[in-house]
């Protein structure tokens, strides 16, 4: 298992360069004035010009600029903005926040979604599994923008304070995680009806064991790997995917960071965000791997 | 439920029927509501089995001989399977009417089943010593350390070697005549009066086939269980078993002790099973086969369900079911020519 | 699976002495091909009859919008502005203001028609074009093996390491500034692009699969051995086989990528005036849910009516074509 890791570890490498080298590329390596607009209504002096594009080194041929941000990258330099404040400060106020976001969301997807999938699992067909059903079309259906400002509006909420506490999140977490926490009813669900004629529930049963047993280890149990690895990969992906909901709600996580950078075109905090999303995900992404193998004993790395 | 257990049988009913056996399965009834209509799956099977005797049940697939043992063990898928009659007494008391927790309390400690498939019967996520201790805590209300001492105790009856060390180990880690014997120690482990073996060595290979065979005659023979040995294989029944019970259709179509059945096989179904065996005096011939498919259950055809593939059906068989007739007191059949056969030489 | 013990022959049986096949009786169902069975199964079914009559409309609507509605959705009548909707024009045609009117005083009803467009364009298009090019590279990796497969399966996990939303956001805010105002044609076209980019991945791994499953079947060591051309295998065997799975992940996909342009259309990157988007008219009402929410209700519940429609569609047609689920 060592050794896979490993190995995956060195695969993410070169998706993690190629990635980042993309988004680098995007937003300083195509031609145009990245300071164009930056000084008001007027065009900016020449010596702004000059003392800025020597900062962050403009001159320098292409393939030497990305180098220079990898290596200050390795060294945890992420920069700094325009207006020179410490990217790495601003990432580093963000980043927790997001993670509190992502954490809630999760755990209500969890908590919510597995709850309703079993439920429904072993009463299929009931008015209860009909009226899940109906439920997670619509949060699947409904996108997250309408839901987050339906919600705000409906339950009248302020803006998140900026210490973001996490009596505060709770909300803008549920609807950060609705439209998983359906995919997560359907998936625990689907795995519960699959796996509740497998022979060793029959087994189970067989075995004298009380119903609760049965489902609760033996059924639960099988059913769960898919989900939980589907739920590890989720963090990841929400971590980045809240652009929306931060935005909605004011909360001042990496969304709202990354989308104010994109707003007033600070490039270095974009390129900052995405290398470090790109590098969570890669990282959960491995790590859900190896969950996969520790919940099923069946799955060998080689 | 305690720990000591008398062993007596035959019981008293308590319909207060006197030569009431271990266990007895009386006219029972079965049958699956599909899409595409009701299949009759078993329809009015009945047979017994006593402490310290094996019988068999034999028969194609579809023939009804696991779903029997199903409805046994009180596992039967429902929907699509529902009993629609007869009873199955344990000890006496029908199973099928008492309370649930009455009957799981008889799953395992009563009667225990060994599955055909145990790679499939065991659960993958979780190792055999789990499997094992998990009855002794939750049953017996044991100790982790103590469920685990007992697992180890019961793999070693089984013959696995380096019990102990096995404990940890998953289904999947052991071969399949391996894996065959931790099914057989789990369901040995509250000591049951009825094992119920499922097609056991269908998935294994030959040679491995004789050694579970022999484990599971031992076994019974020292615990004085009753065992249900289900099978299509006419060649392990005959070591092994006291009675036969040969199944078609859904019904019991000869049932005999085993040396009469072998002997002087009073049914054509029979006959042709016996028939068809390879022989070793036989050599260089062409090997005998029934004709035809077992019947689809949604269609069973009319008169005797055996009658389309039979070559003694005339046209009496289309028409009139034959019923199970006794022979010469100890055996029966169900044949419109059942005593042309049995007064053969 | 209802019961394997219903089977009339089943392998087990094959144990027991039985003629083979000599004695078989001749089937009597017509013997059918998993297209018709599964479209047996499809009518049967409400959700899917539902979802295909709503997507049918849609696509009527981006089609000819002038058949729903007679009234400009770009004509703006400041007198108008914030008129709740008149629910006793919704059976006079032609008369405008079902829905009521925006800031603008622009019609909602015929905004809302003639946002499908859009939302349809986007959706397909980007769905076609990620089955043509995942396809492509899909068959490349598929056929070819080797280092081409890996160093495809590397660059496609480049594009799948960046989270959808966020990849989008970077590449068109810097094709397309968030304040700048281009064209109709080239934001949209923009956009499907945008979404390929990040999207084709996905459909590579799906062909490379069919590829490397169909590779295995006898008929086409056959079809090899008997000197048939890689184009040719291609066409007859391996396209017929991913047709399957592709046309059901690139439903799901189109109501997931309906969604998505609504929400990159919200946020401001993604499409813009002139453009009619179902994501800006929610994104313009955001002000005004308390005096005006008729102009967010009428495009929100389009667009989740259409998302919905497609995801049900996809998730009908995976249930009929996966014999194992039924």
């Amino acid at each position: 298992m060592g050794r896979y890791a490993l190995r995956r570890l060195l695969q993410a490498i070169p998706v993690f360069i190629g990635t980042t080298f993309l988004i680098w590329f995007l937003v300083w390596g195509l031609p145009g004035d990245p300071f164009a607009g930056r000084c008001g209504e007027k065009a900016c002096p020449p010596a702004y010009v000059n003392y800025m594009t020597e900062k962050f080194g403009l001159n320098d041929p292409l393939p030497l600029q990305y180098l220079n941000y990898l290596k200050n990258l390795a060294t945890g330099n992420f920069g700094q903005t325009f207006n020179g404040l410490e990217i790495g400060d601003l990432l580093a106020q963000a980043f927790p926040i997001s993670m509190k976001l992502a954490v809630v969301a999760v755990l209500a997807e969890a908590l919510i979604g597995i709850t309703a999938g079993v439920l429904t699992g072993l009463r299929r067909g009931s008015f209860l599994d009909n009226l899940v059903l109906v439920s997670t079309l619509v949060l699947i259906a409904v996108p997250i923008f309408v839901i987050g400002i339906v919600a705000r509006y409906a339950f009248g909420l302020a803006s998140v304070s900026p210490e973001a506490p996490w009596t505060e999140l709770i909300i803008p977490g549920l609807i950060l995680g609705s439209g998983s926490l359906a995919y997560i009813t359907r998936l625990t669900r689907v795995n519960i009806v699959e796996n509740r004629r497998a022979d060793y529930v029959r087994t189970a049963v067989a075995k004298g064991l009380a119903p609760g047993r049965v489902t609760g280890v033996h059924l639960l149990r099988n059913s769960m790997i898919p989900v939980v690895t589907w739920l590890g990969l989720d963090l990841g992906a929400l971590m980045g995917g809240a652009i929306v909901t931060e935005g909605i709600f004011n909360i001042r996580g990496i969304g709202g960071l990354l989308f104010g950078a994109i707003a007033r075109r600070e490039s270095g905090i974009v390129v900052s965000i995405v290398a470090i999303l790109v590098l969570v995900y890669l990282i959960v992404n491995l790590l859900v791997d190896l969950l996969y193998g520790v919940l099923d004993p069946r799955i060998r790395y080689e | 439920m305690s720990d000591i257990k008398v062993k007596t049988a035959p019981v008293l009913g308590v319909d207060g029927r006197s030569a009431g056996h271990l266990l007895e399965v009386d006219n029972l009834h079965v049958e699956f509501r599909t899409r595409d209509g009701i299949a009759k799956v078993i329809n009015g099977v009945s047979y017994h089995v006593d402490a310290g005797e094996t019988l068999a049940v034999l028969g194609e697939s579809g023939s009804g001989k696991s779903v029997t043992a199903q409805t046994i063990m009180g596992i039967l898928d429902t929907p699509p399977g529902f009993v629609t009659d007869g009873a199955i007494r344990f000890r006496g008391k029908d199973l099928l009417t008492m309370g649930k927790d009455e009957r799981r309390l008889v799953r395992g400690e009563g009667i225990a089943m060994v599955f055909q498939d145990a790679l499939s019967a065991l659960n993958p996520v979780f190792t055999v010593g789990f499997q094992i201790a998990e009855l002794f805590r939750k049953r017996r209300g044991m100790s982790r350390a103590d469920g685990y001492k007992r697992a180890a105790e019961l793999l070693d009856l089984v013959k696995i070697p380096a019990a102990s060390a096995r404990l940890r180990d998953y289904p999947h880690q052991f071969s399949g005549g391996m894996r065959q014997r931790v099914m057989i120690a789990m369901a040995l482990a509250l000591d049951p009066e009825v094992l119920i073996a499922d097609e056991p060595t269908t998935a294994l290979d030959v040679t491995v086939q004789a050694q579970i065979m022999d484990l599971l005659a031992e076994i019974r023979r020292d615990r004085n269980m009753g065992m249900i040995l289900i099978t299509h294989d006419l060649g392990v029944v005959a070591d092994v078993a006291d009675r036969i019970a040969v199944m078609y259709a859904g019904r019991i179509v000869e049932q005999a002790d085993v040396h009469a059945l072998y002997g002087k096989p009073c049914h054509p179904y029979t006959l042709a099973l016996l028939d068809s065996l390879p022989r070793l005096d036989l050599k260089g011939q062409e090997l005998n086969t029934i004709k035809g498919l077992p019947p689809n259950l949604l269609r069973i055809p009319s008169g005797c369900a055996f009658h389309p593939r039979c070559t003694m059906a005339r046209d009496i068989c289309l028409t009139q079911r034959p019923a199970l007739v006794e022979l010469g007191g100890v055996r029966s059949s169900a044949c419109h020519f059942a005593e042309e056969l049995y007064g053969r030489e | 699976m209802s019961s394997p013990e219903v089977a009339t022959a089943t392998a087990e049986a094959a144990v027991l002495p039985t003629t083979p096949a000599a004695a078989e009786p001749p089937r009597k169902d017509k013997p059918r091909s998993l297209w018709t069975d599964a479209w047996y199964e499809l009518r049967r079914k409400p959700l899917f009859v539902i979802s295909a009559i709503m997507i049918t409309i849609f696509v009527l609507m981006a089609a000819f919008p002038s058949l729903f509605s007679s009234v400009s959705p770009n004509a703006a009548d400041l007198n108008k502005s914030l008129t709740p909707p008149d629910f006793g024009a919704w059976f006079q045609f032609g008369k405008g203001g079902q829905f009521g009117y925006d800031l603008q005083g622009a019609d909602i009803y015929s905004r809302t028609i003639y946002g499908a467009r859009a939302s349809i364009v986007v959706g397909l298009s980007a769905v076609l074009g990620n089955m043509l090019l995942g396809g492509f590279f899909g068959i490349l990796s598929g056929y070819l093996g080797g280092w081409t497969d890996s160093l495809l399966a590397r660059f496609g996990d480049i594009f799948l390491g960046l989270p959808f939303v966020l990849g989008a956001l970077v590449i068109l805010s810097t094709f397309a500034p968030v304040q700048s105002s281009p064209s109709a044609v080239r934001i949209t076209t923009l956009v499907i692009v945008t979404f390929i980019m990040l999207g084709w991945p996905s459909f590579a791994r799906i062909m490379r699969a069919a590829v490397l499953s169909t590779k295995q079947l006898d008929f086409v060591h056959a079809a090899q051995a008997l000197g048939a051309r890689p184009g040719r295998i291609i066409f007859r065997h391996v396209l017929p086989n991913a047709v399957a799975p592709m046309v059901v992940v690139g439903t799901i996909t189109l109501g997931a990528y309906i969604g998505a342009e609504a929400t990159l259309s919200f946020l401001g990157v993604g499409l813009r005036q002139p453009v009619v988007s179902w994501g800006i008219m929610i994104g313009d009402s955001r002000q005004y849910m308390e005096a005006a929410p008729y102009m967010m209700a009428f495009p929100a519940a389009f667009l989740a009516i259409a998302v919905l429609s497609f995801v049900m569609l996809g998730d009908a047609v995976r249930d009929a074509l996966d014999p194992k689920l039924r």
